[in-house]
């Protein structure tokens, strides 16, 4: 048997699970948005005219874009400090990025509602400190979202620094060190753009899995600050109006797409450069 | 352009290091390197890997401190200055250049950590540019281009600066040989131009021999040797420094004696004689260079002479190396211009090898 059928044979199993639990489903998906309730496009010319999907859409870019920023901002500061840090430094980051993967997502959101809302830890101690008269609205609008979902993925945008940090030439380094050069301005114009690879790697990873978040943003977000993932949700179990929810499903799929071959174009092109 | 550059002859500094020592724990990568790096000098430091040269270049740069000794510049004492401060120029092994940054961005950088004018900068960059031949690069990244042409960026952006120093770890041993040739030739010029002192490590001693104007030669972490080329090629201080350096035939002697002519000793029933001066005490072998030896089919009046048969010639285009053996089984390694070659001789024929008495050295 030749190489390339045994290899073939080996994966195999994995290729028809993932036909079978991803791409059926999702050709189903696709049928029902142009077939119900009626065979034909309307589906998506209905969502994409519907000022309350646009609304959602536009507002999940916002979250995501925010979430984005912050998950990968501070998840370059745990990276240096685990990558570059001293031993113990090391240690405590490690514990720390890896115990949120423990604990479930359910679990984290409930914990975020315990410090931020109304009669929440972080309200009650400013306002028996005197710095608040009235609670400040923390949670169920998108501050709480963002907050929750930063949280939540920090630890996701972490590998993809920590492999383009640990890869960077030390020598590089220390040859602007040699010429003179600063700390401050050897971490912006050397350290940061030699870990360009890993913040766009970074950046997709936590950009993609935040557009599918559902119990985040609905626990958080009390149903004000409705994500995608969640309309969804609503038009297939709440209004049955499948076509409708698989139209946006599929949307999302293909922003999703486009977006992924977009970057992966980008970190190419700067690899190849 | 070439007045920048000149000027730095001005800015070309002494180095003087004082029984400088560096331990990892308990292991010792440098005991006790003293010397002198003149003004404008050409310091190879050569040996083999894990000897200590790019410790002790790492200390020069500043990037590590001593653990023990002293460092100065221009009488000054530098110990405690960090790298950053002393502002050597630096050519990493592996160029170091700055991937996410062109050529010119490359090259403009240390002027810009200067807060040079940007008119200044310009002028002076594409000035380098030409200088190490790169016209028409200036736009590319580093990595478009071949390995001779970045380490000409490492080179230039190490040079642009004028810095009183330029510290060079083993730059070449990333390019093909006929590349390294030319990049010789290349460093040769600059060090002319620039008139600044080179510290340059480096494992192959054909690059030592070639382009310095002394070598300092490690072994172990200490300094065993440091002279011109030609002093620690043909007077070696000692047996590492004889056999690191190019191929060396070492006979034993027995019954060693010296007089005014000169000292000798007894090497399977010949007299083999070399000068006396300078020779190592405890010394108890005669050491040629194999180019020095010569090869006669009888035994001639002057000279050493050693008896021995042809084991195999191994062809080498204008040259031709011979190992011989002894009747007592030692190896004798030679050189030959194929030129000079005798007819008729192979494998198995009897040969004396002959040398002048003056180009052997007692070790």
């Amino acid at each position: 048997m030749k190489q390339s059928s045994r290899f073939l044979l080996l994966i195999g199993p994995l290729l028809l699970f993932l036909v079978a639990t991803y791409l059926v489903p999702f050709l189903g998906i696709i049928r029902w948005s142009v077939t119900l309730p009626e065979p034909g496009l309307g589906q998506y010319k209905a969502a994409l005219g519907d000022p309350l999907v646009l609304t959602v859409f536009w507002r999940t870019l916002r979250i995501c874009a925010a979430v984005t920023a912050g998950a990968v901002t501070g998840a370059y500061v745990v990276t240096l400090l685990w990558v570059r840090g001293s031993p113990l430094q090391r240690l405590v980051v490690e514990l720390c990025i890896l115990i949120p993967f423990w604990i479930s997502v359910l679990t984290r959101a409930f914990g975020w509602l315990a410090l931020l809302s109304n009669k929440g830890l972080i309200n009650t101690w400013l306002q028996s400190l005197g710095i608040l008269s009235e609670p400040l609205t923390l949670v169920r609008n998108e501050f709480g979202v963002i907050v929750g979902m930063t949280h939540f993925l920090i630890p996701f945008a972490v590998f993809p620094l920590a492999s383009s940090m640990r890869n960077l030439d030390e020598r590089v380094l220390m040859a602007a060190r040699g010429m003179g050069a600063g700390r401050a301005r050897i971490f912006w114009q050397v350290f940061v753009p030699m870990t360009r690879p890993g913040i766009l790697g970074a950046g997709l990873v936590v950009f993609v899995f935040a557009l599918g978040f559902f119990i985040t943003p609905a626990i958080l977000g009390g149903g004000r600050s409705v994500m995608v993932a969640e309309l969804i949700y609503l038009r297939i179990f709440q209004s049955p109006d499948w076509g409708l929810g698989a139209a946006i499903s599929v949307i999302l799929m293909a922003g999703v797409g486009i977006l992924l071959a977009a970057m992966m174009r980008q970190v190419r092109q700067g690899a190849s450069k | 352009m070439v007045e920048d550059i000149k000027a730095t002859r001005n800015r070309a500094a002494e180095i003087g290091a004082t029984g400088v020592g560096k331990t990892f724990g308990a292991f010792t990568a440098l005991s006790d390197i003293s010397l002198t790096v003149g003004r404008g000098e050409f310091l190879t430091l050569l040996g083999p890997s894990g000897s200590g040269k790019t410790t002790f270049l790492m200390i020069l740069s500043g990037f590590e401190a001593p653990t023990s000794g002293r460092l100065t510049l221009d009488g000054r004492d530098m110990t405690a200055t960090p790298a950053e401060e002393r502002a050597f120029g630096m050519v990493f092994q592996g160029y170091a250049l700055f991937p996410h940054m062109t050529v010119e961005e490359n090259i403009a950088f240390p002027l810009k950590v200067q807060k040079r004018p940007a008119a200044e900068i310009r002028r002076r960059v594409s000035g380098i540019i030409e200088m190490v031949g790169l016209g028409g690069h200036g736009h590319k990244r580093p990595a478009g281009l071949s390995g001779g042409q970045q380490q000409r960026v490492a080179l230039a952006r190490a040079l642009i600066y004028q810095p009183p120093v330029l510290l060079l770890d083993e730059p070449f041993s990333a390019l093909d040989k006929n590349l390294r040739g030319q990049m010789q030739d290349e460093m040769r010029r600059l060090h002319q131009e620039t008139g600044t002192t080179f510290v340059f490590v480096t494992h192959d001693q054909s690059e030592a021999l070639a382009l310095s104007t002394r070598i300092a030669i490690f072994e172990k972490g200490r300094l065993q040797q440091i002279a011109a080329p030609r002093e620690v090629y043909e007077r070696p201080a000692s047996r590492f420094v004889a056999e690191f350096l190019g191929d060396i035939n070492i006979l034993p002697l027995a019954d060693l004696s010296s007089d005014a002519q000169g000292a000798g000793g007894r090497f399977e029933g010949q007299v083999l004689r070399a000068p006396a001066a300078g020779h190592l005490a405890g010394a108890n072998s005669l050491a040629i260079r194999p180019e020095y030896i010569r090869l006669h089919l009888s035994r001639p009046d002057t000279g050493n002479a050693v008896a021995a048969r042809i084991d195999h010639l191994t062809y080498l285009g204008a040259e031709t190396r011979l190992a011989l053996c002894t009747p007592g089984g030692a190896g004798l390694t030679l050189i030959l211009p194929t030129a000079e070659l005798p007819s008729g001789i192979g494998p198995g024929t009897p040969v004396w090898a002959v040398w002048p008495e003056t180009r052997g050295f007692l070790l």
